[in-house]
């Protein structure tokens, strides 16, 4: 026996660990009948996950991918958790915002959910947590799909338990299109299983290309079920119906935590796809398949923009600008070159980081003054300055200021949309980039420029348990945007790595 | 259902014989169909046929809501014990070679006790389900 084989390494564990931990720890939680318990060992379980990642981050960075295999089969016959620069950075993402909002939690929580509840809702946060992390961890197409449903249900109860009735329908619709999308992905992955007989991601990626001479129809209609499958999950244009709402009526804290991140796994499951198994192994240059992200992401970018305009809930303007951030994000994956690619990937990051933000400032808002309705806050900058200061900060990243992290990432996609010779498309991310002034600008204008209305005279700023995550995102919105050497050089190794393998 | 004399012997014939099948099912599901989701299932139906024959608070006051609350995530916290016993002895989660010298005699013994963490959880969880359906109509 080897000296490895002795004993247990944490180091060694790290893969298996960042979905084990939270699951347990999510049970342990479900048992307890105390809310600041619950709440304590949430929040220590999610920096304990962050630690993780950044330890699998520095390890492949260092080293080089990680292959774990569970149980001890080794793949493709067992499941095999594997962690390169891609999914480490995701992982650090997901764990993340998570850490950072988890002190958010302690009293937005107490407000939105009933006292009775709260340990179940930090078990479905951690199993949503859970999910999350694995569907980022797990190289195995059908492993992705269970913990794409250990997330999903998680979700649909954390939206359920908001306060307002229309939390319920809007779960509801989520659920109906949510179960939709995982069923369309796993009718796919059982057609590639048919043609393949592997669910190892890599080892599909191999015998794809073979395959594909014999069954092209069971490989194009295996392909065409997970992609759209994939674009509900992640909301892209048309298939987001459901984010809106969901996004609405859920209690601020699942806003804040979903919104940074559910949708962005989901992106990178999309991502690990695309380039790293079909792309791989298969030509995609005889089918449409880059024309109709290009058209579907711009028609995300300015429906969805357009939409945000005309919204009196400011929860529901970003929803819908998600939507058209998700256009962003998709757009490099259509544009497909260096550049592009890691605009997409920078984005995926600083989308998480600044909607969190943007949210995490819009529920401390609902929180002092009970609205998120634009007709009733106005003149709130003088009541609540930190507060709409952070959120002037995440709406200007949104905007694409220089100086914040929304630049960083359109910058990287107009590069690339020049480098593949789209000019057209450069001019639209510019353009997009004015319809985000208005929507972000009519904030602005009520909550500086119009007169303190009568609600919020005796509003303050939120306690300080709040306050500090929306003062650090806000501060990491423009710290990312200034120093790119962490995130930028991050996302150029993983936009390298994915590229890599694309056949042309 | 106090007077339905034939509802009641029924039962009292068929609970036993539904968790016995189910203990079948359980135990044969690591080399036949079967395992502990379904046999979890049919525990839950049988505990659900008892409810309502008997009455929700005869089923309540020998599973009370509480228990059951406990012991769904409780099944979870033992499939898991098992996965970071080969964890903690330096094996990979869930590798089964730890729990008994001999790969297939481990392998077994691995099985059977994350099933049992599966029926456990899984019947808990279908009848936290019927009592919370219960209780609104109350």
């Amino acid at each position: 026996m080897s000296a490895i084989e002795e004993g247990f390494v944490l180091k060694e564990h790290l893969p298996a660990l960042i979905v084990v931990v939270p699951m347990v720890v999510a049970a342990a939680v479900a048992m307890t009948r105390n809310n600041r318990v619950a709440w304590a060992a949430s929040t220590i379980v999610t920096w304990a996950l962050f630690v993780f990642s950044a330890m699998l981050l520095a390890e492949v960075t260092n080293v080089g991918e990680i292959s774990y295999s569970l149980g001890g089969w080794p793949p493709p016959y067992g499941i095999e958790y594997r962690v390169d620069i891609v999914n480490a950075l995701i992982l650090m993402l997901v764990s993340g915002i998570g850490a950072v909002v988890m002190p958010y939690a302690l009293r937005a929580v107490d407000k939105d959910i009933h006292a009775g509840m709260h340990p179940w809702f930090y078990c479905t946060y951690l199993l949503c947590l859970c999910g999350l992390l694995g569907m980022t961890v797990t190289g195995d197409a059908f492993n992705i799909f269970v913990f794409m449903e250990i997330s999903s249900l998680a979700t649909y109860v954390l939206i359920a338990l908001g306060r307002r009735r229309e939390a319920l329908l809007s779960a509801y619709q989520y659920l109906v299109m949510g179960t939709i999308g995982a069923t369309l992905y796993v009718i796919g992955v059982g057609l590639l299983y048919i043609v393949t007989g592997s669910l190892n991601l890599s080892d599909i990626a191999g015998r794809l290309g073979p395959a594909m001479s014999d069954h092209s129809r069971s490989v194009m209609a295996g392909i065409a079920f997970i992609f759209t499958g994939l674009s509900l999950k992640l909301a892209l244009f048309p298939l987001h119906f459901w984010l809106p709402n969901a996004y609405a009526f859920a209690p601020s804290f699942a806003t804040i935590f979903l919104a940074a991140t559910a949708t962005k796994v989901a992106i990178y499951v999309f991502l690990r796809l695309y380039f790293s198994v079909f792309g791989a192994a298969i030509s995609f240059s005889q089918f449409p398949v880059v024309e109709v992200i290009l058209v579907l992401s711009l028609a995300a970018i300015f429906t969805a923009s357009f939409l945000a305009i005309y919204e009196d809930s400011i929860v529901r303007m970003l929803a819908y600008s998600s939507v058209a951030q998700i256009g962003y994000i998709t757009l490099g994956v259509a544009i497909a070159n260096k550049a592009g690619l890691t605009g997409s990937i920078v984005h995926l990051v600083n989308h998480g980081l600044m909607k969190a933000l943007l949210f995490a400032a819009v529920g401390a808002i609902i929180f002092r003054v009970g609205t998120d309705k634009l007709s009733k806050i106005s003149g709130l900058g003088f009541k609540m300055p930190v507060t709409t200061a952070a959120f002037v900060v995440g709406g200007l990243s949104i905007i694409g200021v220089p100086s914040t992290v929304g630049f960083v990432s359109k910058w990287y996609l107009g590069v690339g949309a020049v480098n593949a010779g789209l000019w057209p498309v450069t001019l639209a991310i510019m353009v997009s980039s004015l319809l985000a002034v208005l929507y972000i600008g009519r904030v602005i204008e009520v909550v500086y420029f119009n007169p303190v209305c009568e609600r919020c005279v005796k509003v303050k700023e939120p306690p300080l348990s709040m306050l500090a995550p929306i003062i650090l995102l806000a501060i990491a919105t423009v710290y990312f945007g200034l120093d790119t050497s962490f995130t930028g050089d991050i996302a150029i190794k993983a936009a390298e790595q994915l590229l890599e393998g694309l056949k042309q | 259902m106090k007077f339905e004399a034939i509802f009641r012997v029924v039962a009292k014939i068929l609970i036993p014989l539904i968790v016995l099948f189910a203990f079948y099912v359980h135990f044969h599901g690591d080399f036949s169909p079967g395992g502990g989701f379904q046999a979890g299932v049919m525990i839950a139906a049988a505990a659900i046929l008892y409810a309502v024959v008997f009455g929700v608070d005869e089923a309540q006051s020998i599973l009370s809501q509480r228990a059951v609350a406990f012991l769904a995530p409780f099944g979870v916290l033992l499939y898991a014990a098992v996965g970071l016993c080969a964890l903690l002895s330096g094996k990979n989660f869930l590798d089964y070679t730890v729990l008994a010298h001999h790969s297939k005699h481990a392998h077994h013994i691995g099985i059977l006790l994350i099933e049992i963490g599966v029926i456990i959880t899984v019947s808990c969880t279908m009848i936290a389900i019927f009592y919370a359906f219960v209780d609104r109509s109350r």
